[in-house]
């Protein structure tokens, strides 16, 4: 529980409306998009300008009260998930553009601005804010840029990484800083790359300012249907081969383009093991020449089927089912578990073989989705959460995938973040030196461990705990447990 | 060359790498700095040379490569052409085009040193293309962060911060990074313009859906450089005209390793070479001296005089969104690289201490830490 002095300091400080303490105003802010952790905040507070920010947290530091940022709540590894002891910093009221310089080709604004909402203020002049995360609608830039999350285009266009110049928060201490610039370097350290994808251990952000692309005068897909899935695997390679990065390529195997077909009716080829969707973009001429190019790769890389979009309206018809992926499989599921490792890419065959046996294993059918251009690979694993140790079966189904991730090469998080979720798969991949070296880092920006503590790097303690859990076939030993 | 990763947790424990390990382990007992060493290219970058050299020459060679995966892991001694002729072989380039301001540059020295050449703006700097890194900390502890794939979000993102630190947080042993196709077809246009014109017009263009790569300006005269498919260079030079260039890529590499007349002229003077970055639209501003601008207008490169006043000049890179670095002088000289504000400074030297807590990485190669 708060202590009340610190709950009077808050009072003190905001009006009532931007202070929530009772059950019913905070519930909604006890779980993201990862809902089976949930937590309960003490207080969620709802700041409206930088000056409340810096005070608020000023109050949390003094009194050692750990703080959670929050965006929409949209995040999928439960990098929002209060603490039991703290508060929920909501910065969903810091929601102006402040400024947009078509010529510098840049916005500055606020963390609680959604993604999609930047590239439609800018649609007028012909640019967008890249990145596009799948719940581009709801996500904000702030929680963007705590997570470098990505999306369907990144592989041409980058991450939000790639995509922000400057941001301007507050350390815990109340110290406000700005990392990077309006320049495309700054003095020092690069710690603009470090705070992005930082889960908010870090800082809390209150101004960004990002990058605007100029929007690409034709863009057209093609999809195309495989037999197989490594055939399809082989054509995203023979694609990149070919020297072509497309401004998309992503696959959905069988059980994925079913459940979405239901939900979006595409006219996907429903015959297909696995189906690719290839996106160039450009001028009119590049496309022509680029698409040619990739309906002769495609076919020669076995393709049974290729359709190109003809219009824009077909080309987004085609992206929806991907884009709707996670919902589709909502519809036929009471519960769906999104994993999200990375593979160098010529392990898919294998990952996805395996995949299948566990599938069959733990009794628990898994759709996939991969972003193949990226290697980022999505299994969407389905489960009823009202059944008795489905929940711990997922998650252990879950693990196993993601250590087979580590194995081939890969990473525990693509884009979803380490969170709550892949703490213990962060004690496969990492060290412990590497596990300190985090913590070190932490410490230097936040030595009383109050930002969002507890997240997104485990305890040296934690995984010598897992480390025997593991050996144990994976089975939590206490499987009731919330898992830290 | 495709070899088989295997896991990305392995870490090599050969002999050069132990060394490596060793010499810090030692140098931290006895409090003796270690000046890491790759080709040598970049020492007049910097504020000071201190402490025995550290050579990670021997750490060298391309550790994984395989071209459809876009990804190439080589260890830090490796030297930039090698790096640069194998992806060649493939079709494939480093698109943050390191500089070589002599021949011998190490990749681990172009990773350190944060330094991209024209295509920067439009195709990345190292920390954007940077996948992973491993690095022997103050401590000697070998330590491997990011790894060999596109996206990865596991723990803070600590192989880019390892760009642009001059090996003060660590000796970088290994870097992965992604590759890019070279262009298909690529040409230069040359244009007669003011520098205030010049700094208009590629900022206008840089926000239309055209395949630029590269501009510089110089002397009353833009060159535009444009790469991609071949379809869209032609319909680009096609729409925008412009003067045909011979022997661009000569000039690029010219202007990419300062060895164009501009740079030729800048350290034949007695006087420092100085680096602005800048938003890309700051206009022109007279700081006392010729100037040279790349990357649509980002970068101000100065060639210093007697007129040139450092305060105004650093007022100015700040009052335009950047900063000014003392790039190149006849010596190294304390307070080359821009002054940090007050909580950043402090943030660095944690930083410094958690990394290297005897302060025995190239102390003194920038003025970060005092």
């Amino acid at each position: 529980m708060l202590d009340t002095a610190v709950l009077a300091q808050l009072k003190a400080l905001l009006p009532a409306e931007a202070l929530l303490t009772d059950e019913e105003d905070t519930r909604p802010y006890e779980c993201d998009g990862l809902t089976i952790y949930r937590e309960r905040p003490s207080a969620v507070v709802l700041p409206e300008t930088e000056a409340q920010v810096v005070a608020i947290l000023r109050i949390c530091h003094a009194a050692r009260v750990p703080v959670v940022a929050r965006g929409a709540g949209t995040s999928l590894s439960g990098g929002a998930l209060p603490d039991r002891d703290g508060i929920v910093l909501s910065l969903a009221r810091l929601k102006r553009i402040v400024a947009i310089d078509t010529l510098a080709r840049t916005a500055v604004v606020q963390p609680g601005v959604r993604n999609l909402a930047i590239s439609e203020a800018v649609a007028a002049h012909g640019l967008y804010y890249a990145p596009d995360p799948s719940s581009q609608i709801a996500c904000t830039i702030g929680g963007n840029v705590a997570e470098n999350a990505g999306g369907v285009h990144c592989l041409k266009y980058g991450l939000t990484v790639h995509n922000v110049r400057r941001v301007r928060g507050a350390l815990i201490t109340g110290e406000t800083v700005e990392f990077g610039g309006e320049s495309l370097d700054s003095a020092g350290l690069d710690l603009l790359a470090l705070v992005t994808g930082s889960e908010g251990l870090l800082a809390v952000m209150t101004e960004i300012t990002v990058k605007l692309t100029p929007r690409p005068q034709l863009a057209q897909v093609a999809c195309a249907a495989f037999d197989d899935v490594e055939q399809a695997g082989a054509a995203v390679g023979a694609v990149i081969g070919a020297g072509i990065i497309p401004g998309g390529l992503e696959m959905m195997d069988q059980p994925a383009t079913r459940a979405v077909e239901q939900y979006v009716h595409a006219d996907y080829p429903l015959d297909a093991a696995a189906v690719l969707l290839v996106e160039s973009d450009g001028t009119p001429e590049e496309v022509a020449d680029e698409m040619a190019e990739i309906r002769r790769v495609l076919t020669a890389s076995g393709a049974t089927s290729i359709r190109v979009s003809k219009d824009e309206r077909e080309r987004l018809l085609l992206w929806s089912g991907r884009k709707a992926a996670f919902p589709a499989v909502g519809r036929i599921s009471p519960d769906y578990y999104c994993i999200d490792g990375t593979i160098p890419r010529k392990a898919l065959p294998r990952v996805l073989r395996q995949t299948a046996v566990w599938s069959k294993e733990f009794g628990l059918a898994c759709a996939n989705v991969f972003h193949a251009g990226d290697g980022n690979l999505h299994p969407l694993i389905l489960f009823d959460a009202n059944r008795a140790g489905e929940i711990e079966k997922t998650v252990a189904f879950g693990d196993r995938i993601l250590e087979l991730c580590i194995e081939v090469g890969g990473t525990v998080t693509g884009e979803h973040g380490v969170g709550i979720e892949k703490l213990s798969t962060m004690c496969v991949q990492f060290a412990p030196d590497e596990l300190e070296a985090f913590h070190a880092v932490k410490a230097a920006f936040d030595e009383r461990r109050l930002l969002n503590p507890g997240k997104a790097v485990p305890t040296l303690q934690r995984c010598a705990e897992f480390g025997r859990m593991h050996v144990h076939h994976g089975q939590l030993r206490h499987p009731d447990l919330p898992r830290y | 060359m495709t070899h088989d990763p295997g896991s990305a947790r392995t870490t090599p424990s050969d002999a050069a790498i132990d060394a490596i390990r060793d010499a810090v382990v030692r140098a931290g007992e006895a409090r003796t700095p270690l000046r890491i060493v790759g080709g040598g290219t970049k020492d007049f970058y910097g504020e000071s040379l201190e402490g025995r050299p550290l050579d990670l020459r021997g750490v060298a060679g391309i550790v994984d490569y395989d071209p459809t995966e876009l990804v190439i892991v080589a260890r830090a001694g490796t030297p930039i052409d090698e790096v640069e002729r194998t992806m060649a072989a493939a079709g494939q380039m480093l698109a943050f085009e390191p500089p070589r301001f002599a021949p011998g540059g190490t990749l681990g020295g172009a990773v350190a040193a944060g330094l991209s050449g024209p295509r920067r703006p439009y195709a990345g700097a190292v920390r954007d293309l940077v996948l992973g890194a491993k690095i022997v900390d103050g401590r000697g502890r070998h330590l491997a962060f990011g790894g060999r794939v596109m996206k990865n979000v596991a723990g803070f993102d600590l192989s880019r911060l390892m760009c642009g630190a001059m090996g003060t947080l660590g000796v970088v042993t290994e870097v992965s990074l992604k590759c890019l196709p070279r262009p298909k077809a690529e040409e230069t246009r040359v244009w007669e313009l003011s520098s205030d014109e010049a700094i208009r017009r590629v900022n206008e263009w840089g926000g239309q859906p055209l395949p630029i790569s590269a501009t510089c300006w110089h002397h009353g005269t833009l060159a535009v450089r444009f790469s991609g498919a071949a379809s869209a260079v032609a319909s680009a030079v096609g729409r925008l005209g412009g003067a045909p260039v011979p022997h661009a890529d000569a000039f690029w590499e010219s202007v990419r390793d300062h060895v164009h007349t501009f740079f030729h002229a800048a350290m034949r003077g007695a006087h420092p070479l100085w680096r602005l970055s800048v938003k890309s639209t700051a206009p022109h501003a007279d700081l006392g001296g010729e100037q040279l601008i790349e990357w649509g207008g980002a970068l101000r490169w100065l060639a210093a005089t007697p007129r040139t006043d450092v305060a105004k000049l650093r007022a100015w890179a700040v009052a335009q969104g950047g900063h000014a670095t003392m790039f190149r002088a006849d010596e190294l000289l304390a307070g080359s690289f821009h002054p940090l504000p007050p909580v950043i400074g402090a943030l660095h030297r944690r930083l410094k201490a958690a990394f290297d807590p005897h302060t025995i990485l190239n102390p003194g190669r920038t003025g970060w830490y005092a």
